[in-house]
């Protein structure tokens, strides 16, 4: 039965996750803004804290999922919890959000495919995810760096960009083809540990925004790992089977992304409403749009588009959690998520005027760090592009 | 109350009857939809179809002649949406009794409610209307300018309104009226002698739903038919209930574009291949999908603040003004992915972008 009325355990994660937020990440934002590159230390806490998303549970052998009479308490899915608290930590910090010790896209990797025994090994690392290369962006079926079976290791030579936690993280979950004549078929992951020889931190680069982050290149020259740090099946299918599946997580981290460009969003509104109300006009939800000045009337129409990029983003969560197949909405989320919390974030700098524009205020760091919300994990053309063939029932082929 | 689970998931009953609606919507609206635009009036018959379904008269209690069923603002704002996605007029005009009826039930005293519920909850079809809207520039459903002064053992209200829908038919209407600074509604008959009713208005858009302008002139209400009795009715109430009704309309007829250009962009080949293999078309195609999406879960959020009884003043308003926001933009693409032919009356899209202009616009015509 449709009920979107937030349930008290949802509130209450919001709650708490934003007095954290409050207290840890936003008095702290500017600061990291300021020192790009340097490491939060304030943000080492959060060691013990799961904030994306929670650990693999090995299922025991034999186990029958309990039977009840009682119907099943209410429980707040993984997704939806995740979106919910990272709206929240956004609000606070999105760089800082990202900058998480042990929470990079690498690890939710590992937990993904991890055997035991990798587990054991890259569980408690901070791993992070490198994928792109200077010629391969969105298309990261065209990926070239390789990996060679040499005995019982692998070699692996390359170049991957934009690698968010280069410098911090302990791990690097490295894409990288084992057969480029196989194709997408070929790709595979590969866990390169930091202190490998050959594996080479190139730089960091300078952002317009999140730059609380650490993005950065790798080169790998010859670089050897051993054959057990290969994520997943060694075997090269003639199907696309492992790509898609590694294309699939995508519909798992993006709604996640969305409700970053949420916290970010949120955070600029919230902060022009506090001016708006401070220069004496009420916001009180009623006067026809005609009857309000233009100001009021924009911000409206922004908290509108807030409401539905949240609910476009919970929707993708909430399908996750319920184990239904979410790609279409997943990009939904993102796509809206991406687009507009640019657009409010930018609009909120006109409205709050000199505001909006010195470094005395975040909304300027808002509207840089909202950015990046329609560009990573898949830019909002490539949402588009996945939103319209999936309404249009068109394949890659005849929708490019 | 016990706390429901959240869920963007329909249940058995909801589905049904979107399934129900939709299977009539196509059966007897899609194909007719043209003509009775072209027409200018919606068959007896189609509307009787739709009171035959029940959903009106559903959650009125039996003792007033309704079934005594749950009531359920979101079962209704599901309702609305497939109505309109078949036709935006058909769904004012078949479900125009509950915007009189569900006021009345909700906030009526108990004479209101014996004397004016039964005679609607009949087998056939029989409109009753509301006035809201009033045909000036700046026009605000919360500043009314349409006064009720008290006088003795009455009200006497003066004041134009307009896009009353049905009001030539209807025996009775729920009237806005601003009383000392406040909106409150006034049942009123049609045969009083203040009440004139009009000329048939001629819109941009719902050719097919028949409105028209009232005109208020000294016209003595009973004090009896002051909606609530003597300590009035919560007017906010019934603008957010309206306020989600139309976002759900507005979604309806957004779909009903959206679906449309879809599927031409698929068969409308142009330099050898479908026009929708264009990113330039496909984007557009994207954004009307999530934008759809999201004018629903806005209504439906509001929606469930109201199930939950809760006021859903921000969450209607938002829904709203979101609503007629991405009905014109959702509804221009429409008539735009379909180029020269859009332009043409032979294809709906030209429809749904003129009467999805009313989502903005209009104000209480239709209820959740």
């Amino acid at each position: 039965m449709i009920n979107l009325e937030p349930n008290q355990k949802m509130i209450e994660v919001r709650n708490s996750i934003n007095n954290l937020a409050k207290g840890m990440l936003r008095p702290i934002a500017r600061k990291y803004d300021v020192n790009e590159h340097e490491y939060p230390k304030e943000l080492d806490m959060f060691r013990s804290i799961k904030i994306m998303g929670g650990t693999k549970k090995k299922k025991k052998e034999g186990e029958e999922p309990k039977k009840d009479d009682k119907p099943a308490p209410k429980k707040l899915g993984t997704n939806l919890s995740t979106v919910i608290s990272i709206e929240e930590m956004c609000w606070g910090d999105a760089g800082l959000l990202l900058s998480l010790p042990n929470a990079g896209l690498g690890n939710a990797a590992i937990a993904a495919v991890a055997t035991d025994e990798q587990m054991e090994r890259f569980g408690n690392k901070w791993a992070a995810m490198a994928i792109t290369e200077p010629g391969s962006g969105s298309d990261s079926g065209s990926i070239t760096a390789t990996a060679r079976l040499d005995g019982d290791e692998w070699v692996l030579n390359g170049e991957k960009i934009f690698v968010t936690c280069a410098d911090r993280c302990d791990v690097v979950v490295v894409w990288a083809t084992v057969d480029k004549k196989a194709g997408k078929s070929g790709i595979k992951s590969f866990v390169v540990e930091k202190d490998r020889p050959g594996f080479k931190l190139e730089k960091l680069e300078h952002k317009l925004g999140i730059r609380a982050s650490d993005t950065g290149t790798f080169v790998l020259t010859d670089c050897r790992i051993p054959r057990t740090n290969l994520l997943g099946s060694e075997e090269v299918k003639t199907a696309t089977e492992g790509f898609k599946g590694v294309m699939k997580t995508f519909d798992n981290t993006r709604p996640l992304v969305a409700s970053m460009a949420l916290g970010i969003t949120r955070a600029s509104l919230d902060f022009t409403r506090e001016k708006i109300e401070e220069s004496g006009t009420k916001l009180d939800y009623e006067k026809n749009l005609n009857n309000v000045s233009s100001l009021e009337k924009d911000f409206y129409l922004m908290e509108a588009n807030l409401e539905a990029m949240r609910l476009l983003t919970w929707r993708a969560a909430w399908m996750a959690d319920n184990g239904e197949f979410n790609n279409l909405e997943a990009s939904m989320s993102k796509a809206k998520s991406g687009r507009w919390g640019t657009l409010i974030t930018q609009k909120c700098c006109d409205l709050l005027g000199p505001l909006g524009y010195t470094q005395d205020h975040l909304a300027e760091k808002w509207m840089r760090d909202s950015k990046i919300m329609d560009i990573f994990e898949g830019t909002g053309q490539i949402q588009h592009l996945i939103v319209a063939r999936n309404v249009l029932e068109l394949s890659s082929k005849q929708l490019k | 109350m016990e706390e429901k689970d959240f869920s963007f998931g329909m249940c058995e009953e909801q589905r049904t009857m979107k399934e129900t609606i939709a299977r009539l919507v196509k059966g007897v609206v899609t194909d007719n939809a043209h003509d009775m635009d072209e027409k200018k009036a919606i068959p007896a018959e189609f509307i009787q179809k739709v009171w035959e379904l029940g959903a009106t008269i559903s959650p009125i209690p039996e003792e007033y002649g309704g079934y005594g069923m749950e009531y359920s603002p979101i079962m209704n704002t599901i309702i609305l949406e497939e109505l309109a996605a078949g036709d935006m007029a058909l769904a004012i005009a078949a479900t125009l009794p509950s915007s009189f009826l569900y006021p009345i039930l909700e906030m009526g005293t108990d004479e209101q409610k014996k004397k004016y519920i039964p005679p609607y909850c009949d087998a056939t079809f029989k409109p009753c209307t509301v006035a809201i809207n009033e045909p000036r520039f700046r026009f605000d459903a919360v500043s009314l300018e349409t006064k009720a002064e008290k006088k003795g053992g009455s009200y006497v209200i003066n004041g134009k309104k307009c896009f009353v829908p049905l009001a030539k038919d209807s025996g009775h209407m729920l009237v806005a009226a601003d009383l000392d600074g406040k909106g409150q509604l006034f049942i009123v008959a049609k045969d009083n002698p203040g009440v004139t009713i009009g000329e048939r208005e001629k819109n941009l858009g719902l050719y097919a739903l028949e409105t028209y302008p009232v005109t208020f002139e000294n016209c003595e209400v009973p004090e009896a038919d002051r909606l609530g009795g003597s300590n009035g009715c919560d007017y906010s109430k019934f603008l957010q209930k309206s306020r989600i009704a139309l976002s759900a309309i507005g979604t309806g007829v957004s779909r009903a574009s959206f679906e449309y250009a879809r599927d031409y962009s698929k068969e409308r080949v142009q330099f050898g291949e479908p026009i929708a293999s264009r990113q330039s078309i496909a984007f557009m195609i994207a954004e009307m999908a999530y934008e759809v999406d999201g004018m629903r879960l806005l209504t439906w959020k509001a929606a469930s603040a109201l199930e939950a009884g809760k006021d859903a003043k921000r969450e209607s308003y938002l829904a709203k003004i979101f609503a007629g926001d991405v009905t014109m933009k959702v509804t221009d693409y429409g008539v735009q992915i379909l180029g020269g032919h859009g332009f043409i009356r032979d294809h709906p899209v030209e429809r749904y972008y003129r009467n999805g202009r009313g989502i903005a616009i209009l104000e209480g015509m239709a209820t959740v």
